[in-house]
């Protein structure tokens, strides 16, 4: 079975070593080419369950409630600015 | 030694003075002290004036109405957020993660008074059955150090079989309680999904994880799951069923139940060793008065298959928001094993592959349920093994993945289905290794499983067996 593990770690945004990307091409078609025995399983008519909870519509009042605040929420942040959180470009330009 | 008591025994003594808090803290650190070294049953263990202090005001604050559980000791498996308190899921992502909130579970044993020792060793982010994929240093078997001590939740139960802590909580998506518990000869409890609240527990896949007690016992684990089981406005799939009164009637008579032994657990793959024990087990239910019934359930083969893409497609997604921005490291921090899981269930969701893969998993998966539905109109509770043969040695499986993954057959359909499942100690091998059985029952009928499981330790002493760790 051929599997492109580059583009699925570009896809999950993980940035592999050599060694690591190696073992993965190694390790993990196999473990696809087990799974793939669903793909014969004759349950074409069936409904798909998603989740097991009994509960629906769970829904709470749209009110002010207590949470962190600005300082707390960026106590584990490596990189700040004036209050907020530094993320990386998104919408390209100078990086 | 104090921590060889039962939380019953524990409460009783704590409320009529024969020891304290202090002494079973004191005790705690000492067993952490002696043993962790060699162990890793934790990878953060809270300071110990800190702990010691904390014990000193249980002990002066204790009335006769206390809880329970209040001035006991216990340890959380580093999956679950604790305020102020570092939580790494085992993995160098959340090295120096200090959480700003605290999940419900630890709120609400805070609340009981129980106090908290450390933060529990796992595979990191739960993706494991050995606690080898931790990123800090594998946990050993107190049985036999050169073994592993299952997994995820093997911390836990490595810190319970060898005293350093009175209980602890787990977390179960595919077998992570019950599994440990096993291999380390305690009795784990894998709830109802949706019976604990999950807020506060860091996702591995958020329609299989369940938040469950790891203790020395069945009555233990009842008094535990009291505390903790309940709806919570921060987890909206806990469920408004009320709470039983687990820890009541659990010495009633099991006579006239009927114990379901579906073929297929007991097919080939199955170690005879541990198969002779499991049967000596369901033989001692009949004595008690069970009735044994042959159930079937047809799709247990396709169980690794079909819980794994539907587990690392869920996993892919929950662990997207790793990204060392607002917390923790960036991504290359991840194990190899848990990269694997990201990209498998990133491929089994993408384009042209959804179909086929991951939405086929989600068929197969109502037919799973119905299949447990149907066996359980035949019976009360399924009785089957919890792993395949005897604990691996450490090492053996790591470069195997795919053998990793089917080692855990007899234990993910429960979360597929959304059942209870209690796993207990059955036995020993002739060099001492533990053997333990799982007990599934109905949605929301943990007391009956308790009950059930009760029986079976009121007449076999192997629950209280201690392994003979220097």
């Amino acid at each position: 079975m051929k599997i492109n593990v580059s583009a699925l770690a570009k896809l999950a945004n993980l940035t592999l070593s050599d060694k690591q990307l190696k073992d993965l091409e190694e390790s993990i078609p196999g473990v696809v080419e087990y799974m793939d025995e669903v793909k014969n399983l004759d349950v074409d008519s069936i409904p798909e369950t998603t989740r097991v909870t009994e509960e629906k519509n769970v829904l709470r009042e749209d009110e002010v409630r207590e949470s962190l605040s600005q300082e707390e929420a960026l106590k584990n942040a490596k990189q700040t600015y004036k209050g907020f959180f530094v993320v990386p470009n998104v919408f390209g330009g100078k990086k | 030694m104090l921590l060889n008591k039962s939380i019953k025994e524990l409460a009783k003594g704590l409320q009529s003075k024969e020891f304290t808090s202090v002494d079973l803290v004191n005790e705690a650190i000492a067993q952490i002290e002696k043993l962790d070294t060699n162990l890793h049953s934790f990878i953060t263990v809270r300071e110990k004036t800190d702990i010691l202090k904390e014990a000193a005001e249980k002990d002066k604050t204790r009335t006769s109405s206390s809880n329970i559980l209040h001035g006991i000791p216990f340890s959380l498996k580093d999956a679950y957020v604790t305020k102020g308190i570092r939580t790494t899921s085992a993995s160098k992502v959340l090295d120096d993660y200090i959480p700003q909130y605290s999940a419900t579970v630890y709120k609400k044993l805070q609340e009981t008074g129980a106090i908290l020792i450390g933060k529990n060793n796992m595979d990191a982010w739960g993706h494991g059955g050995s606690t080898e994929n931790t990123n800090y240093t594998p946990a050993k078997n107190p049985w036999d150090n050169s073994r592993i001590a299952g997994g995820s939740s093997g911390g836990s139960a490595v810190s319970i079989a060898t005293r350093m802590t009175s209980f602890a909580i787990g977390e179960d998506t595919g077998g992570s309680i019950r599994n440990p518990a096993s291999m380390c000869n305690i009795s784990g409890l894998k709830v109802t999904y949706g019976r604990v609240s999950r807020y506060g527990a860091i996702a591995y896949a958020s329609s299989l994880d369940s938040v469950g007690p790891m203790a020395k016992s069945v009555e233990d684990l009842a008094i535990i799951l009291e505390q903790i089981a309940g709806v919570d406005v921060h987890d909206g799939t806990s469920s408004h069923r009320m709470v039983d009164a687990y820890a009541q009637d659990l010495e009633k008579s099991i006579k006239g139940k009927r114990i379901g032994m579906p073929k297929e657990f007991f097919a080939q793959g199955l170690d005879p060793v541990a198969k002779e024990i499991i049967m000596k087990a369901a033989k001692q239910y009949e004595d008690l008065g069970a009735e044994l019934v042959d159930v079937s359930i047809p799709f247990l083969k396709y169980g690794v298959s079909i819980y794994y893409l539907i587990a690392m497609s869920e996993t892919s997604s929950n662990l997207a928001r790793f990204d060392g921005i607002r917390y923790g490291n960036t991504r290359d921090n991840f194990s190899e094993e848990t990269m694997r899981r990201i990209m498998i269930g990133t491929y089994a969701l993408s384009a042209g592959y959804a179909d086929k893969l991951y939405k086929k998993a989600q068929k197969a998966r109502t037919v799973l349920i119905s299949e447990f539905d149907n066996a359980f109109t035949e019976c009360d509770v399924l009785l089957s093994p919890v792993i395949p043969g005897l604990p691996r040695k450490i090492g053996e499986l790591i470069n195997d993945p795919l053998q990793n993954l089917l080692e855990d057959l007899y234990t993910v359909t429960v979360n597929l289905v959304g059942i209870p499942s209690l796993a207990i100690p059955a036995g020993f091998t002739e060099n001492n290794i533990p053997v333990g059985m799982q007990l599934m029952g109905k949605k929301f009928a943990e007391k009956e499983l308790l009950q059930i499981g009760n029986a079976y330790q009121m007449v076999t002493d192997w629950h209280k067996k201690m392994p003979n760790e220097k």
